[in-house]
């Protein structure tokens, strides 16, 4: 029986209504939030389920929001070869509770994991090898967070008297610019969120003139 | 026998790399080897880690292109494909015709370029020197199409939202078939010194074997996972550009070793340049790139004439254009298997989030699974067999 992407949000929904608080679609993408805890019966379920069968788990990935209380949120993006379906799953936590791991679910995630924890420093339960995957030896800190300069904290030089590879704090050379690219003199009809100075301009649709 | 016995072989610990020919770039593997049979393969990625999506957060959309090049070098405009795709889906904008075929005649350049580097990167590993010189030259010829179309042979930075950035000049379609008609032989000669070759098949078959299940689990895609069995191609599932008006077909392997891994990417090299000949035969006349004015710029033409188009096309080039608030998860069928950009916008300039899914980076993950009981000498041929470039694992 095949379902429809959106009958299909609301069969999950309605087969785990503990694990899952809401489901949708966003661009015709399906797309459900789940709470952490839940989170390994949540993906067994996608996998071994007859209408869902989502058998590889294709991508999984970290996002930092930092205004938010539960700042960190997993992504974890779902394939399903015998239904041609995508889903996307989506639990939020906090910097130090930790979220149950899916590498037993799906070996794929062990690196996944791996990253998530490496670049956002979402900490993962019952992970066979959390350790760092891109950063260097000794790396410290999480630098896909929002806080997290992009120039880093520490620079690397080859050091002719000590014969090594030494670390020092960054210096720049110049200061780090960041532009405010958000200009009032925007020209499109829509709703720019983020954009202050946007709301106070009056309302003036279908001025999307080549300006 | 109690002299035996004392002199037990102990496990011994073999680092692989950084630096060597064999590892495809930077890769370190740890071999817990038994003898010469490897127990446990621990690859250490992120040698080449340069903060890709960390970087991709700071600029506008149009100059994250770049980025995409610089993934997988071997075929960057499939990568390329993936973010103009994704940014197009969230930005609710259609590429004409004539660009989505000038996108998919020069992604399947991408899948040849791609192919003929692995198939004979992949020979060398395992012995076969000739394949690579010839197989460079065919590449060279590739890489001056890229250069005359866009001015550079590799980081083209030619797909881009909206559609690409310049159609194709006078001369090129003639020479694009005039190469489409000698790669058929020049893969013949490749088959003739490989397929049926003694030592190929020696190092090839019944290495590193996947079952489907196996491949499931660990996230294959691409070559990799229909070398398994799976009759899997996004480009026939979820058709994007004009794939769905092309006609291709894909292959399937039957055992998942590197032989079929290798059979597989001959016959897609195959139907490549089948599907360049399509391009060229049914490519309409028309606009390359969108005409919406609030992503795609004025015409050189009309910037000399309006002051309007001059303007447009400074706060394009300098603030770049919004892109709606909203999040997709856009997938390419590239050559090494599905690359994917999962794209977070906040409706300003720049990507809020982007994560680059690289089919090696799951490939790679799975080594030590293939390679678990294998002599040393085959983990160099698994490596090879699927088709790692660290340009997108480490990203």
């Amino acid at each position: 029986m095949d379902l429809a992407i959106k009958d299909l949000g609301e069969y999950i929904a309605s087969a785990l209504p503990q694990d899952i608080t809401s489901t949708g679609l966003v661009l015709d993408e399906l797309v459900i939030h789940a709470r952490a805890p839940g989170i390994v019966k949540v993906v067994t379920f996608l996998r071994d389920d007859v209408n869902c069968q989502f058998k590889q788990l294709m991508d999984l990935c970290g996002v930092d929001y930092p205004e938010d209380e539960q700042r960190l949120e997993v992504v974890y993006n779902l394939l399903s070869l015998t239904h041609n379906n995508r889903v996307r799953i989506k639990v939020r936590t906090d910097e130090e509770t930790p979220i149950p791991s899916v590498t037993g679910v799906y070996s794929a995630a062990i690196w996944y994991e791996r990253e998530a924890w490496d670049l956002l420093g979402v900490f993962f339960s019952d992970h066979p090898d959390l350790r760092r995957i891109m950063t260097d030896y000794g790396f410290e800190g999480h630098p896909l967070r929002k806080d997290f300069p992009l120039t880093g904290h520490v620079e690397l030089r080859y050091d002719d008297e000590k014969k090594r590879v030494v670390y020092e704090p960054v210096k720049l050379t110049q200061d780090f610019r960041s532009f405010d690219f958000l200009s009032p003199w925007e020209g499109m009809d829509r709703v720019l969120p983020g954009d202050e100075k946007a709301e106070e301009a009056p309302e003036n649709g279908g001025d999307e003139a080549d300006g | 026998m109690k002299l035996m016995a004392e002199n037990q072989i102990k496990n011994y610990t073999l680092n692989f790399g950084p630096q060597h020919p064999a590892a495809h770039g930077v890769l370190r593997m740890i071999l817990e080897m038994d003898g010469e049979v490897i127990d446990r393969a621990d690859p250490h990625v992120g040698l080449l880690h340069r903060g890709t999506e960390k970087l991709i957060e700071y600029k506008s959309y149009l100059q994250a292109v770049p980025y995409f090049d610089r993934l997988d070098y071997v075929s960057p405009q499939n990568q390329e494909h993936a973010f103009a795709l994704a940014t197009e889906k969230l930005l609710g904008i259609e590429v004409p015709e004539r660009g989505q075929y000038v996108r998919v005649l020069f992604a399947e350049i991408g899948r040849c370029l791609n192919h003929i580097f692995n198939i004979t990167a992949f020979a060398m590993d395992i012995g076969a020197m000739t394949p690579m010189l010839y197989g460079v030259e065919q590449r060279e010829l590739l890489m001056e199409f890229c250069e005359r179309v866009s001015g550079a042979r590799m980081h083209m930075a030619y797909f881009r939202p909206g559609g690409v950035s310049q159609d194709l000049p006078a001369g090129l379609a003639d020479d694009i078939y005039a190469w489409c008609d000698q790669a058929g032989p020049f893969l013949d000669d490749i088959e003739t010194l490989l397929t049926d070759n003694r030592i190929f098949k020696q190092r090839a078959v019944d290495i590193g074997r996947v079952s489907a299940e196996q491949a499931f689990d660990w996230g294959f895609s691409g070559p990799n996972l229909r070398a398994s069995g799976v009759p899997w191609d996004l480009r026939k599932s979820r058709p994007y550009d004009v794939y769905d008006q092309l006609n291709f077909q894909i292959a399937t392997g039957k055992n998942g070793d590197c032989y079929d891994r290798y059979l597989v990417r001959i016959f897609e090299f195959r139907e490549s340049v089948k599907l360049m000949r399509q391009c060229l035969d049914k490519m309409p006349e028309g606009p390359i790139k969108s005409t919406d004015s609030r992503v795609a710029p004025p015409s050189r033409g009309d910037m000399k004439q309006s002051m309007e188009s001059l303007i447009n096309h400074f706060k394009l080039y300098t603030e770049g254009y919004h892109v709606p608030a909203g999040e997709t998860y856009t997938a390419v069928e590239a050559p090494k298997g599905e690359f994917a950009v999962y794209l977070i916008s906040d409706g300003t300039n720049k990507p809020y989030r982007c994560k680059i899914r690289a089919p090696g980076f799951a490939h790679l993950q799975g080594i030590d699974m293939m390679s678990r009981g294998h002599m040393l000498a085959d983990i160099v041929a698994n490596l090879g067999s699927l088709d790692i470039v660290f340009g997108e694992v480490d990203r």
